[in-house]
């Protein structure tokens, strides 16, 4: 007889083959978790280094302090939303206090990351509109424009002169225009051409969204972000991002200071539908969020820490992705071989995430690890250490890849630099360019 | 040589260079079973189609598309709704 899960078959043999392999990324289980940087796994001490705790603020005491003192007072959990159930006081003043942080007129809260781009998104552009997508966009953003009513297009990753001529072909169109892009690509860590990116939607009067997940308290002087560390927050309409990353904890949100933004509240179905967050998370959130402006050494000690793993992987001739940032990705072709670097890391101690495809760009296996201001030199050197070992043990490295990546390495190293105050310029290989990969997977015909 | 036809030319050209010169492609080629592209594969087809023809194909057309003649179909529709 059918089943309900037989369409299921191939991801099952796909779960299979990776267990059989060793693990399924699915099936790690963190029994105690000793720190910001390390947790036991089946027992054994692992250091952590694919968990996007950039600055490594989950067991900050205040943070802490503040969560439990609202359990206590407030209790678990709100049983409901804010539409139907009403606004705690924490929700109204972690509004306000984003709104302050980015020196915007007004923020909404939404229960998750997810949720603040599908909630977003969806009700900014509906019926008429048009929204107008990066080809490697996160999967809340491909939700998203399911949920709405505009109709979308898609742009070639990082690529303006595509999005150029897609707004170009649009004029004479009434509907508002809407672009969705992200600072930092959660695959490779390369960063959205934003200075091009707001000339364009300048020229054909367009919206600009920028989902700031993983750069906020990551980029710019005061930690909000590729906007603020390119200088161009005036020119962004609105910006979406969460909690869950530098925050340390569960929440997401959304910032403009175009005057009317409250009427989203009333259209957002996945800010009306669904439980506000709970007391104790917004009391974190709000304490880690008031360190984040001030949080200077931290950012310092991970652009250091991330430019150790980068530079380190690099000169062992190992291929990342185009730009420094808090997230290293190793780019392989071979399955088993991107299967066994990940198994050997696990095995010396180590976690990062094995990403496969088609969730990456151009079919890549990508051992991605995101690096935490928390993390040490040693570790870092041993994380470098370990892969190199393993790299050479399985053929992934030569000495002539190492070679060549060194040279490489002196004409291009203005990576160094991209957390300086000065100006940072984004940039992705000709091969992000001219190609468009995407992590959501969106398919032709859905059916 | 009428338009329709020079549409279906067009399309098979972008798509061998995919899917390979001996892939066989008629009018009824399911585009996502039956020529072992990923959905990558077939987006930078589509973004092929949208240079070559000068159109954007928005995304839920493509949801519609199943066969090539679908997709001829399809981009026709869209080149006489820009002209
Ligand atoms: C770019 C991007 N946007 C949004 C999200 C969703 O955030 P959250 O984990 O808060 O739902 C993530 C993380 O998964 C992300 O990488």
């Amino acid at each position: 007889m059918s089943s309900i899960f037989d369409k299921f078959a191939p991801l099952q043999e796909q779960h299979a083959s990776l267990t059989a392999l060793g693990r399924s990324p699915a099936d790690i289980e963190f029994q105690e978790i000793i720190s910001p940087t390390e947790a036991t796994l089946n027992g054994k001490r692992t250091i952590l280094m694919g968990t996007n705790n950039y600055l490594g603020l989950t067991f900050d005491a205040e943070a802490v302090d503040a969560a439990i003192e609202s359990l206590r007072t407030e209790g678990t959990g709100t049983t409901g939303s804010r539409i139907a159930n009403g606004s705690y006081d924490g929700h109204k003043e972690l509004e306000k206090e984003l709104a302050e942080f980015y020196g915007m007129r007004s923020a909404i809260l939404f229960s998750t990351g997810y949720q603040a781009n599908l909630g977003a998104i969806a009700a900014l552009a509906g019926r008429d509109d048009y929204l107008l997508i990066d080809a490697d966009s996160h999967a809340s953003i491909y939700d998203a424009c399911r949920l709405s009513d505009a109709q979308v297009i898609r742009f070639r990753h990082n690529d303006p002169q595509n999005l150029a001529r897609k707004l170009e072909r649009l004029e004479g169109t009434s509907g508002s225009k809407l672009i969705v892009v992200e600072s930092i690509y959660s695959m490779l860590g390369d960063m959205a051409p934003l200075k091009e990116f707001i000339e364009i939607k300048k020229k054909y009067g367009a919206y600009l969204l920028i989902d700031e997940a993983h750069s906020l308290g990551v980029m710019g002087a005061q930690g909000r972000g590729l906007c603020e560390q390119t200088g161009l927050e005036d020119d962004v309409d609105f910006i979406t991002g969460t909690f869950s990353k530098s925050i340390g904890t569960v929440g997401g949100f959304l910032v403009s200071n175009l005057p009317g933004l409250d009427i989203v509240r009333f259209v957002s179905r996945p800010y009306m539908f669904t439980a506000s967050p709970p007391p104790s998370v917004v009391a974190s959130a709000r304490k880690t969020l008031s360190r984040i402006a001030g949080a200077t050494d931290l950012r310092k000690k991970l652009w250091d820490n991330a430019a150790q793993l980068y530079n380190g992987l690099k000169a062992a001739g190992f291929e990342l992705g185009p730009t420094l940032s808090p997230i290293v990705a190793i780019r392989l072709s071979d399955p088993e071989k991107a299967i066994a670097l990940w198994n050997g890391l696990l095995d010396a101690g180590i976690y990062t995430n094995l990403a496969l495809p088609p969730a990456t760009p151009f079919g890549w296996y990508l051992l991605r690890s995101s690096i935490s201001a928390a993390h040490t030199p040693e570790q870092i050197a041993l994380a470098v250490d370990v892969c190199t070992r393993i790299g050479k043990e399985l053929g992934l490295i030569t000495l002539s890849n190492s070679k060549k990546a060194e040279a490489e390495d002196m004409q291009v190293n203005g990576a160094k630099t991209l957390n300086g105050a000065s100006e940072k310029r984004p940039f992705s290989t000709s091969e992000s360019e001219s190609a468009a990969p995407t992590r959501a997977g969106a398919p032709v015909a859905r059916a | 040589m009428n338009g329709a036809e020079a549409v279906m030319l067009e399309i098979q050209t972008h798509l061998r260079a995919r899917a390979g010169e001996s892939a066989i492609i008629g009018p009824d080629t399911n585009i996502t079973r039956d020529l072992g592209l990923d959905s990558l594969a077939i987006m930078d087809f589509i973004f092929d189609l949208e240079d070559s023809f000068d159109i954007s194909i928005p995304m839920e057309r493509i949801a519609e598309v199943q066969t090539l003649a679908d997709l001829a179909k399809a981009i026709e529709v869209l080149q006489k709704e820009a002209a």
